[in-house]
Parts: C-alpha cells; structure tokens; sequence
C-alpha cells in the first residue's frame, strides 16, 4: 500500500501510534506544499488530518489536496467537539470523520472502511442550473450554451454558489470558503468578485445571483421559494 | 492556490482553443506593452517567466543588466472579447522580476504591490473607484485641430448618436472583461464621455484602468473613431479628468467610516486626507505627468487649483461625498486632481503614501474650505492658509524631486528616472513657440 499524508507535522503522538500500530505507512507533512513535495510517483494513498491543533491550516491543507486535478481521498478529518460545526458546508473537503480525543479501535475501522470503498465513488462532473453549466472537469462555463469566460477566482466563487443553490451565505463565509483563510484581501473582493460575476452572466441572468440584505449572497431561489 | 490557478489557465487555453495569449506590462509613463507567447510556451512561461531585454522599454533600462523576467499573474488571465473567435486570444498582466526573482525595480505593478503590503501591514486593503473622462474625435490630422463628433451637452440624448453607441458597445466589452460599470454619461464638452468604474483594490483597479484605455480606443477604432485621454485637447472647454474615489477597509469594515460627527469621517480618513493634502504638490507630477495636464488644473472649470477639502465643493482637491443612509461601507474621499493620462500604479502608490503617511504621523486636517474658492483673491486665500497645486509641469517636479515621500515610493531607479524623462519633456515644450505668442507678438511688437 502506498503512502497515507498526515498533517500536521509532527502527528500527535497518539495517532501516530494508532496509524503504526494498524499497519499503515505514512509520512506527516507541515504544509500543502511540503505534501506536493513529498508525493510519492503513484500519488498519496489518502490522508489523516488532525484539525485541533491548527483548524485554519488543516482546513486549509484539506482544500489544497482536493483541488488538484485528481483530488485525493479518502481524506479522514480528526475534529473535536467543539469543532463539529466546522463540517457544514465542507463535505466536499472530507470522506469521514472522527471526534477527539478518538479510540484508536474507532480511527482504524473507519480507516478501513474509507479504504475499502476507495475509488468505487464518482464526483458529479456537471453543475447544472437554469441555463448554466458548469464543468467540472474542464472548468469550463457556459450559459445558454454559450461560453463564459470566467477568471479563476470568478469560477470558483460561481461554482461554490452553483453547488449549493438556495443557501445564503455571508461575505465572511465565502471568503473562508471559497479564497481559503490565506486570503490578505479584505471581504469586499467578494462583492467586486458577485459584481463581475452579474456582469458577465448578462442582464438577463444576473438574478442567478441574489443580494440578500444586510446578509450576503443567495445563488438561485431560495428554498422557501421567493 | 497558485498551482490550482496554473492548472485553470492551461485547462482555459486548451478548452477554449486560445491560440495566442498576450503578456501585458505597464511602463514607467503608463503605456501599456504586450508581446505574445503560443500556447506551447505558456506552461514553460507560468511556471519559470519569460525573460526578455527590457532596454527598449520606456524607464526598464538599467545600465549593466537589460534581461529582464516576466512573471505572468494567472488570476489576471482572461479571454479577450474582440477579434476572430476562431482564434481566440487571452491576455494575462505580469510582474516584472530581475532574473535573480527579486521585484524589479522599474516595474510600476511591483511599486504599487510594495506599497499596498506596507498598507497591508498596517492592517489596510486600499480600495480605488475612478470616473474617467475622454474624448471621441474624428482620426485626428497632424497639426489639424481636434473634430468633435457631435456637440452634445451633459446627459444629451439624441438618438442618431454614433458616441452613445460607441460607449455601449464600450460597456459590453468592459463588462465581459470583469470591469464592471457604476454610470456612464456624455459629460459636458462636445464628444467627452464619462465612464465610473465600481470600486475594486487598487492593484485590480490599476490594471482594469490599464485595459480600460485599450477598450476605449481599440471599440473606437473599430468605427473609425480616435478616443484620447490627453487632458486637455480642446482650448476654453472641460478637460478630461480622472477622479479617483478612495477608501480604506480594515477587514470588512470601512476604515473610513465614523458614525458620530457630522461628516461621517473616522479620525483614520481625517489623518489620510490631511496627509493627502500636506504632500498634493509633492505627488502632482504622477498625477498629472503632462505638460498639457495643467492646462487643465485651471480656474472656472470642474478642475481643482486649490489644495484644500470640502463636502460638496467642486473647486477643492478633495471632496467627501455623502454616503448614502445606511450605507457605510460607501464612506469615501474623492480626490480630483489626477487626470486619465496617468501611470495608475504610481498614481495609487504615491496617493496611498501621502495618506498613510498621514495617519502614521496623525496629522490635523485643516477646516473645511466649503467657499468657492475660485472667486477668492490670493490674499484671502494665503489668510486660510489654502496653497495651489503646482502651475506646471515644472513646478511640480521641482516639487517632486526634493520629496522624500515620493522617492520613497516610487524606490530611487523609478524616481531618478522619471525626473530625467520629464525633464527633457518640458525642456523640448520650453523651447516650442506657439501659436499664442505668434498671434499675440508677431504684429504687436
């Protein structure tokens, strides 16, 4: 089997033990970078990522290994309690997960049980909504079947929107989300980024995108139907 | 991120079948230079740069090493909207590097990055909206005098109008670019247009003003129609100005904003303005870098002369609009001397020092001057003690040179040669007689 990321670097010293003691191979990485580095040629096998030590940089080296251009998982999130609110609206970034402090007998089956079903799940490739179409695949966007194109950051914001329709979510939310924590910016790139975004879907479709006041932004109708 | 944006724009030229992406850099007067790579040179490029000799650039030459790297920004890459959609173009904005990977220093996009991660450091984003003034005239003829093509008054509506048309098409273009449009109107000189822009940070704004002026000129040509930012073309009538709307943000709120006195104004945006007051004459030669940009800072226009600051006082420097009701995060300055022929990056460099340098030393901001000024004789001006910004282009460098704000940010390569360019410039118009002093002396004396 190949090598399994853990992060951060260094594990603690239980999961550590845990990971040895259930046979796996693994190497603790600091960073996404350091993983990129550290890859072996046939790929990560998955990862372990520890969240209560550095939540923001976990959630962070998460991202980074699922949008590579073939993601990786599975991906097992170490959280506790307190930070089980964290998982909504990231359960792209994650296969399972486990509370801390964790019984090792816990983090082993799970383990075991994510590797067994490794590969055999597919991704949506297409996002689909009223017109538009994302790709996921290509990035490429279209709406009405005519091609729009986008910058990076406007994709990606379009994207994170179009997957989750009828959700309103705040500026802060979006940047946390979409531009990742080691964003400097301030939150109001999120309404240069919506604005753009309105421009380029063309009057005709700008409503996709909603304003909803004094909270943030709603792409599509709401799921109370207004 | 920045492998995830690599992969975009290489998955983008692929997808789309773009055959020929144009690298984009600014010079140290603010023209925009291009030259174009394959698509088969773009990974190399993205990845590594693409060096090229500098020497031939306007303010790039050094004088031991001219090889300089252009480092491609991906989140700057886009699709251009014109040309043939079978052969798609993209263009992307660069950094310019030594070919050690340190900034260059001659590269006005890394001045303005400089500068806004000492903002930064403080705790700033610095956030820029500009109204941009110009003129559509008939191709113009070498020593002919500018044709307009209408002579339409402000917000004149005529259907037959080829200038309102051109500025639609105008929009559309900017608006696919990810520029978007605040208003747009026919200001009040016969074929001068006005374009706002929507408030982005400054080093997105600075490029969107650089491609800004490509898709006023490049939509006009396309009808035959000459578009020109110079400030000041035609004698007696409006020059073409660029107000620049300005705040600062810290995190989400509007570093500006003050909800207790009257005017709205945190004690951080007083400091800011009197520090942009305090250095205006030391920055006007960035602001307005012609010799004809001060045939445009005269009086009786909507140009400012004076250095001082009012709510609603067009003949100020700096003017504070008011937010609308419950609006705070729209708390802005605006200030009004710089005009569309400036370089953006110095322009916002040089505008973010002055008012920081304000709220690093906590300067008092002088009262308000809400009087017209323009009606004032000097004596009653010196008495509040309201100076003028400089009369030309000589007087400001003047000004500019013995600044050590300016040099500061700009960083001595782009300050020594700036100087030495503008110089020659006035000499050459200090030696030029002019039709003026022909009408006036050629008989008389």
């Amino acid at each position: 089997m190949e090598l399994v990321a853990v992060f951060p670097e260094p594990p603690p010293p239980d999961l550590a033990r845990t990971l040895d003691l259930a046979g796996y191979r693994w190497k603790a990485v600091a960073s996404a970078e350091e993983a990129a580095r550290n890859e072996p040629a046939a790929g990560w096998a998955g990862a372990v990522v520890c969240c209560d030590q550095d939540p923001d940089g976990a959630w962070a080296f998460c991202r980074a290994l699922r949008k590579r251009d073939t993601p990786v998982s599975p991906v097992l999130v170490l959280v506790s309690g307190g930070q089980l609110g964290d998982l909504e609206l990231r359960d792209e970034l994650f296969d399972d997960f486990c509370l801390t402090p964790f019984h090792p007998s816990e983090v082993e089956a799970r383990l075991r049980h994510l590797f067994f079903r490794g590969g055999t799940e597919q991704r949506p490739e297409m996002v689909e909504y009223s017109g538009l179409a994302l790709n996921l695949e290509t990035y490429q966007a279209s709406i009405e079947g005519r091609p729009l194109d986008l910058t990076y950051m406007e994709y990606e914001l379009l994207k994170f929107l179009a997957q989750n329709p009828g959700k309103v979510f705040t500026r802060e939310m979006l940047l946390s989300r979409v531009w990742g924590y080691e964003y400097y910016g301030g939150a109001r790139t999120v309404d240069v980024h919506i604005r753009r975004l309105r421009a380029k879907l063309g009057e005709e479709h700008a409503n996709l995108i909603q304003t909803v006041r004094s909270v943030g932004y709603r792409f599509g109708q709401s799921r109370w139907g207004n | 991120m920045l492998d995830q944006q690599r992969d975009y724009v290489l998955r983008t030229v692929e997808e789309r079948g773009v055959r020929l992406i144009r690298l984009w850099f600014t010079d140290v007067l603010g023209n925009l230079k291009s030259f174009a790579i394959s698509p088969a040179e773009l990974e190399n490029a993205l990845e590594d740069g693409m060096t090229f000799d500098g020497s031939s650039i306007d303010g790039f030459s050094r004088i031991q090493e001219a090889d300089v790297l252009a480092m491609p920004d991906p989140n700057t890459f886009e699709v251009l909207p014109w040309g043939d959609p079978k052969a798609v173009e993209a263009r992307v904005f660069c950094d310019i590097h030594n070919l050690d990977g340190t900034p260059f220093e001659g590269d006005p996009r890394q001045v303005l990055r400089r500068n806004l991660r000492a903002a930064r450091d403080q705790g700033f984003t610095f956030y820029v909206a500009p109204d941009i003034e110009f003129f559509y005239f008939a191709p113009p003829e070498r020593g002919a005098a500018p044709q307009p093509l209408d002579e339409g008054g402000f917000f004149d509506l005529t259907t037959t109008d080829v200038s309102g048309t051109l500025r639609k098409e105008t929009i559309r273009t900017l608006e696919t670019m990810s520029i978007p449009v605040e208003y747009s109107f026919h200001e009040d000189s016969p074929s001068q247009h006005e374009i706002d822009l929507r408030h982005t940070d400054a080093l997105s704004m600075a490029d969107s003003i650089m491609t800004f002026r490509l898709v006023v000129k490049e939509v006009a040509a396309k009808q035959g129609v000459h578009a020109t930012f110079m400030p000041k073309p035609l004698e007696g009538l409006q020059g073409s100005g660029m107000h620049l709307h300005l705040s600062l943000f810290d995190g989400e709120q509007n570093a500006f904003h003050a909800g207790d006195d009257g005017y709205s104004l945190s004690p951080v945006a007083k400091q800011f303005m009197a520090g942009l007051l305090r250095h205006a004459a030391e920055i006007t030669a960035i602001t307005n870098q012609t010799v004809n940009s001060y045939k445009r800072l005269v009086p009786g226009f909507e140009a400012p002369v004076h250095i001082s600051w009012a709510r609603n006082n067009r003949s100020g420097l700096i003017r504070v609009p008011i937010p609308k009701r419950g609006n705070p995060s729209a708390t802005r300055i605006e200030y009004r001397s710089p005009d569309p022929a400036t370089n953006p990056y110095l322009a916002f460099s040089v505008l973010l020092a002055a008012g920081l340098k304000g709220v690093a030393e906590g300067y008092e901001l002088p009262p308000e001057a809400d009087a017209n000024l323009f009606e004032m004789d000097d004596a009653a001006l010196t008495k509040l003690g309201i100076d003028t910004l400089p009369q030309s282009l000589s007087d400001s460098l003047r000004v500019m040179e013995r600044s050590t704000l300016v040099r500061e940010a700009l960083g001595e390569h782009i300050f020594e040669w700036f100087l030495r360019n503008k110089r020659t410039e006035w000499r050459e118009y200090k030696t030029h007689v002019s039709q003026f002093e022909l009408n006036r002396y050629l008989r008389a004396l």
